[in-house]
């Protein structure tokens, strides 16, 4: 693979994960267990939807195919989203969506940092900027961890079940495919941040009370090249419908 | 101006010569006049977004830097500052979007700052851009001055700010965040 079509594909995979995992808090709008934890999810959400039309915006530049950052978020179907497979995964309740966070939030930020020292001048002065708010989610995120896991009897269990039911789909978090491998050679992306990964939520879980798994191994599915769970489809098909239905609409 | 008040520029098309090289101070003046659409009470230069004033052959360039990625303002700021510089007499004037270096609070003015303080929203401490948004100190009410003040929500009415309450005069407010 030529480094122009690697990095297309690496930056639709930050780009996709923003962008599905905000479209996932949105889900909250009207639903928040409390006011300002729904002004926080949207003001999260809003960050990523930025975030992801940076990338987008870059993404369509390099393709330079007449597509622009609407194309790639609302005409693409599923099979060609490479968004990390824990960002599509259902809300749940407000244990799943806090671990889910803070599971992405620890790897956002990292590969954030990483890139603000991208030989490509253009990816760290996004990184940059994103790495700002990034800052301010994982902090947000890391504390609910705490407040669950050190909570009632009750948030405690949900929290657990919630690590249970996500923990597999972490392996991504934690693994590099050849396109990340061959763009870290490059200079130019962020690498493997596995184990930093791990020590930061194994330093999290102990001080919320939480008993860390085994590090998750590698399955069937892949996210990164297209390889989605059922839950992707019902998510862009309802992300996509006024897009789609309505060609031009403008307003 | 109170919180919740709308702003509304009236375009007003520009009929003399079009302007040149050597009015620059007037780009410069015309876009302290567009105001920011959520704190209508700073401009976009006051607020650092303004990050260059230039001419690229034969028409004028500015360079805006946008606060937060997701700034829902970030397209209508952009608009606005073209239709300034066009009623002011620039001819079909070039908007570039910069990120890097990213947006700082920093960059906010004196001026600016004030403002924000008059219309009830804490400023950010000044130059402290990279410190505190790991640590962020107490926020002074802009009501009562008190700084003996606590943080409700990391995350308020829009993305740049957060939200507090004065635990003096009890009043809430909302603090633009250091960033």
């Amino acid at each position: 693979m030529t480094t122009d079509q690697a990095l297309t594909e690496y930056l639709l995979r930050l780009a996709d994960t923003d962008m599905v995992l905000a479209q996932r808090f949105c889900e909250w709008c009207g639903n928040a267990p409390a006011l300002e934890e729904e002004i926080a999810m949207m003001n999260v959400g809003l960050d990523l939807i930025g975030q992801a039309r940076n990338w987008y915006d870059y993404v369509a530049e390099l393709r330079d195919d007449g597509h622009d950052a609407d194309f790639l978020a609302f005409r693409r179907n599923e099979r060609e989203y490479r968004n990390l497979l824990i960002a599509e995964q259902p809300r749940g309740d407000y244990a799943v969506t806090t671990a889910k966070q803070f599971f992405f939030d620890v790897w956002h930020h990292l590969v954030l940092t990483r890139l603000t020292e991208s030989s490509d001048e253009r990816i760290a002065g996004i990184a940059a900027k994103g790495l700002k708010e990034a800052t301010y989610h994982r902090r947000r995120s890391t504390e609910w961890m705490l407040r669950l896991g050190q909570g009632t009897e009750e948030s405690h269990r949900r929290l657990t079940d919630a690590v249970q039911n996500l923990w597999r789909f972490t392996y991504e978090l934690t693994d590099t495919d050849e396109i990340e491998d061959q763009l870290a050679e490059a200079g130019i992306g962020a690498g493997n941040v596995g184990d930093v990964w791990r020590a930061e939520v194994a330093r999290v879980f102990a001080e919320a009370g939480l008993e860390l798994p085994e590090p998750a191994r590698h399955f069937y599915m892949d996210g990164k090249n297209g390889k989605h769970t059922e839950h992707l489809g019902f998510l862009l098909a309802e992300m996509q419908y006024l897009p789609r239905a309505y060609p031009d609409a403008t307003w | 101006m109170q919180p919740g008040d709308l702003i509304y520029r009236e375009r007003k098309a520009y009929q003399g010569v079009p302007l040149g090289e050597d009015d620059l101070p007037r780009a410069w003046e015309c876009l302290t006049e567009v105001m920011d659409p959520e704190v209508p009470v700073v401009s976009v230069v006051d607020l650092g977004m303004i990050r260059a004033v230039e001419w690229e052959g034969d028409r004028l360039k500015v360079k805006v830097s946008p606060t937060y990625s997701g700034c829902p303002a970030t397209e209508v700021i952009e608009r606005d500052v073209q239709e300034a510089l066009e009623d002011t007499g620039f001819k079909n004037p070039r908007i570039e979007r910069v990120l890097a270096p990213a947006w700082t609070t920093d960059w906010i003015t004196d001026k600016g700052r004030a403002a924000l303080q008059a219309y009830g929203i804490a400023p950010p401490p000044k130059g402290q851009g990279r410190d505190t948004l790991h640590d962020p100190g107490p926020a002074e009410c802009p009501h009562c001055g008190s700084t003996d003040t606590v943080q409700v929500s990391e995350f308020g009415s829009t993305a740049c700010k957060a939200l507090y309450k004065c635990r003096d005069c009890l009043e809430p407010f909302d603090y633009f965040k250091c960033l």
